[in-house]
């Protein structure tokens, strides 16, 4: 067991107004999950994961990460748990401007006890991992969006995290480069990594093996995959509307039944 | 070990955000820069004042005591100036009871009317010696001899002569077994003594003619003559010494009581210096109040670049957070940026103050001679320009560590 949530609430106060962002969540994750978190804007979502990224404390509830209990810690407690258990990959990559990708991805090292040399080497092979082996030296603005998120994704991992945890990792980034970076979250997985990702895209959803569905900071559905009614119901009228738009350009019979998985980021996997 | 690492890391980064802003950081130190400079500038000044003034000083001598007599104001109704003048017996017993003291010669300064065949000089200056007079003032003979104890016992009517002298008598160049007429009195040159050139600063530049004759013959010349006397110490050191064994056996000889006062004088070059030595502390100390608020105002430059480097780097220190660095490692990040700013700026200031002390060097070679930046200064401008960043660091720091990882991050 790696994650175990119990009756989770987050309060924010914002002068008397007060917003209750999560109300009561339980939720377990195991090791080697790789879970999917959804849910419509202002669900709570983002306010979860910074509470499992131990960013952010809950204001009530218990959030025990490999048998210690976070919610107990204090700040530079809670620094060495991001530090050494946890590694973050953000939306918008956050990414330091000047630095080279290899340099960026050596960020948490510096703040672990490890020596120069080797924070190096576990940098480079952080790189190679996500497919960057040749762009170490490169800084970020001369990076496409995709490859930054990779370094970003690079960094999460090389201090080797219990968990990736990754909010909206490809709400910035177009298609083609979304199913790059899920192959990659898929390929990690297949590797051993636990991972939890927030999205709002079904199609990434579905490259999960659990859903985890948030409404009003609680939790609406939690099944596996290929169980999540809603996530079926839109797979099947995804395939519908590829059938309806294959039948009006008439490349394929009517008759033929098109992949459960969009195109596009098959073909964005294949290509790696 | 992991500390020292850190800390290594922590000056490396900081010496590159500050290279990535090198204009800005370089007006943010200015005041520490110009404080820094100025007070190096000035100490290096003082040095060179000092040397100079030290070496004006051995010129006439550093070991040398004036000893004379002094009428106490409260006693000038009942003490006549006669009555307190040094007498020879009294200059025996200092050259006898002191240990101090390692050369003594009473001076005996008297205007006669002097004359070499038909030039006639009026009112020259006259002065009986000892012969310990050439070693206590340095003065050796450019010709002829010096004098002897032997000139003084037989009061002979001998005498030494300057250049300017032989000038204005308009005797040969070489003046040596001339006769000169001193008070009606036929004496012989026996030799020529070199002139002290002083610097103007301390009244040098103008010489006149000086004649020097036997003291014991300007005795007899004169009994009433005023007598003065100038020693020499064994060391410049016995200077506190010396004065007070002068003072304990002129007091004895005098028959002082205790709650009398002296009834002469005694100054000793050395104290001059002291006196000297101090005004430069003076002027130094006051250098360092300037430089003191220099680094105030300096001070206050760095917080409020620290305070926007802070808020420009909201993002970062959020990342830095985020991957694990614990509120004390950005405090100390930010501490060290600001030490490394300031120390940054103490050295540019200790540079720039270096090259201002050459320069005054280059401009006045004779005055600032030994002008020269002691090491002692340097360490204290760049300690101080240390503790500036430590102390006005502090607060950007301290905001900086109290920064929340989600916010810091969310901010633009
Ligand atoms: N720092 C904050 N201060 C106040 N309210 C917040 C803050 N962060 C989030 N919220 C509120 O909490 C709720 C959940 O936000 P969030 O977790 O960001 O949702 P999601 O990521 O699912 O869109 C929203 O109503 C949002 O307005
Ligand atoms: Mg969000």
């Amino acid at each position: 067991m790696t994650i175990e949530i119990r009756k989770l609430e987050k309060i924010y106060k914002i002068g008397v107004e007060r917003v209750h962002a999560l109300r009561g969540v339980d939720l377990t994750i195991n090791k080697n999950e790789f879970v999917a978190i959804m849910g419509t804007s202002g669900s709570g979502k983002s306010t979860l994961m910074n509470v499992l990224g131990c960013l952010d404390r809950p204001t009530r509830g218990a959030y025990i990460l490999n048998k210690k209990p976070t919610h107990k810690m204090n700040a530079g407690q809670l620094a060495s748990v991001r530090n050494r258990e946890i590694g973050f990959v953000f939306q918008s990559f956050e990414l330091l401007p000047r630095q080279t990708a290899l340099k960026n991805v050596m960020l948490p090292l510096i703040y672990s006890s490890r020596n120069w040399l080797s924070a190096r080497r576990l940098a480079r092979r952080a790189l190679e991992r996500v497919g960057l082996a040749d762009r170490m030296k490169h800084k970020p603005n001369q990076l496409s969006g995709g490859q930054r998120q990779r370094v970003a994704i690079a960094r999460a991992l090389v201090n080797e995290p219990s968990i990736l945890l990754a909010d909206e990792p490809t709400g910035n980034l177009d298609s083609a480069t979304t199913a790059e970076i899920i192959s990659l979250f898929k390929q990690l997985h297949a590797e051993g990594q636990t991972i939890v990702i927030v999205t709002h895209e079904e199609d990434v959803a579905g490259h999960a093996q659990r859903i985890v569905r948030l409404r009003d900071g609680r939790i609406l559905s939690d099944h596996p995959t290929h169980e999540d009614p809603i996530h079926t119901e839109w797979v099947k009228s995804a395939a519908a509307a590829m059938r309806a738009i294959d039948e009006r350009s008439g490349a394929v019979p009517a008759d033929e039944t098109g992949p459960a998985t969009p195109a596009p980021l098959e073909a964005g996997g294949a290509a790696r | 070990m992991i500390f020292l690492r850190v800390l290594f890391q922590t000056v490396v980064l900081a010496l590159g955000q500050i290279w990535a802003n090198k204009v800005r950081a370089m007006l943010t130190t200015l005041g520490i820069i110009i404080g820094v400079a100025a007070v190096i500038a000035v100490v290096g000044a003082m040095s060179g004042l000092r040397g100079f003034v030290l070496k004006e000083f051995e010129t006439f001598g550093a070991r040398k005591m004036f000893i004379w007599g002094w009428v106490p104001r409260e006693q000038r109704t009942t003490i006549s100036w006669s009555d307190v003048r040094i007498t020879l017996d009294e200059i025996r017993m200092i050259q006898e009871h002191t240990e101090a003291i390692d050369l003594i010669t009473p001076t005996a300064d008297a205007r006669y009317d002097i004359s070499a065949g038909r030039v006639t000089q009026k009112g020259a200056l006259v002065t009986g010696i000892w012969p310990e007079w050439h070693e206590i003032e340095n003065r050796s003979v450019a010709r002829g001899r010096p004098f002897f104890r032997i000139d003084m016992d037989e009061r002979r009517q001998v005498c030494l002569i300057n250049d300017k002298a032989v000038e204005e008598l308009e005797l040969p160049k070489d003046p040596v077994g001339q006769f000169i007429e001193i008070k009606g009195r036929r004496f012989l040159i026996i030799g020529q003594v070199e002139t002290k050139e002083l610097s103007p600063m301390f009244g040098g530049g103008d010489s006149q003619s000086e004649i020097y004759i036997p003291f014991e013959t300007s005795y007899q010349m004169n009994p009433y003559n005023w007598i003065d006397c100038i020693a020499q110490l064994r060391d410049p050191k016995m200077s506190e010494e010396g004065r007070e064994e002068v003072r304990f056996v002129l007091r004895k000889a005098r028959g002082l009581g205790p709650e009398q006062e002296d009834t002469f004088r005694i100054e000793v070059l050395q104290s001059i210096i002291n006196q000297f030595n101090s005004l430069a502390a003076g002027i130094t100390a006051i250098a360092g109040g300037v430089v003191s608020i220099a680094l105030l105002v300096g001070g206050i430059g760095i917080m409020n670049i620290m305070l926007v480097s802070v808020s420009e780097r909201t993002r970062e220190i959020g990342l830095r957070k985020a991957v694990g660095a614990r509120p004390a490692i950005i405090l100390n990040q930010f501490l060290v940026e600001a030490v490394v700013l300031c120390l940054v700026g103490g050295l540019i200031g200790v540079a720039l103050g270096q090259a201002a002390t050459i320069g005054l060097k280059m401009a006045s070679p004779d005055a600032m001679e030994r002008a020269a930046v002691p090491p002692w200064a340097v360490i204290v401008a760049v300690a101080f320009s240390g503790a500036t960043g430590v102390i006005f660091g502090m607060f950007p720091a301290i905001k900086a560590a109290r920064l929340d990882p989600i916010e810091a991050l969310r901010h633009e």
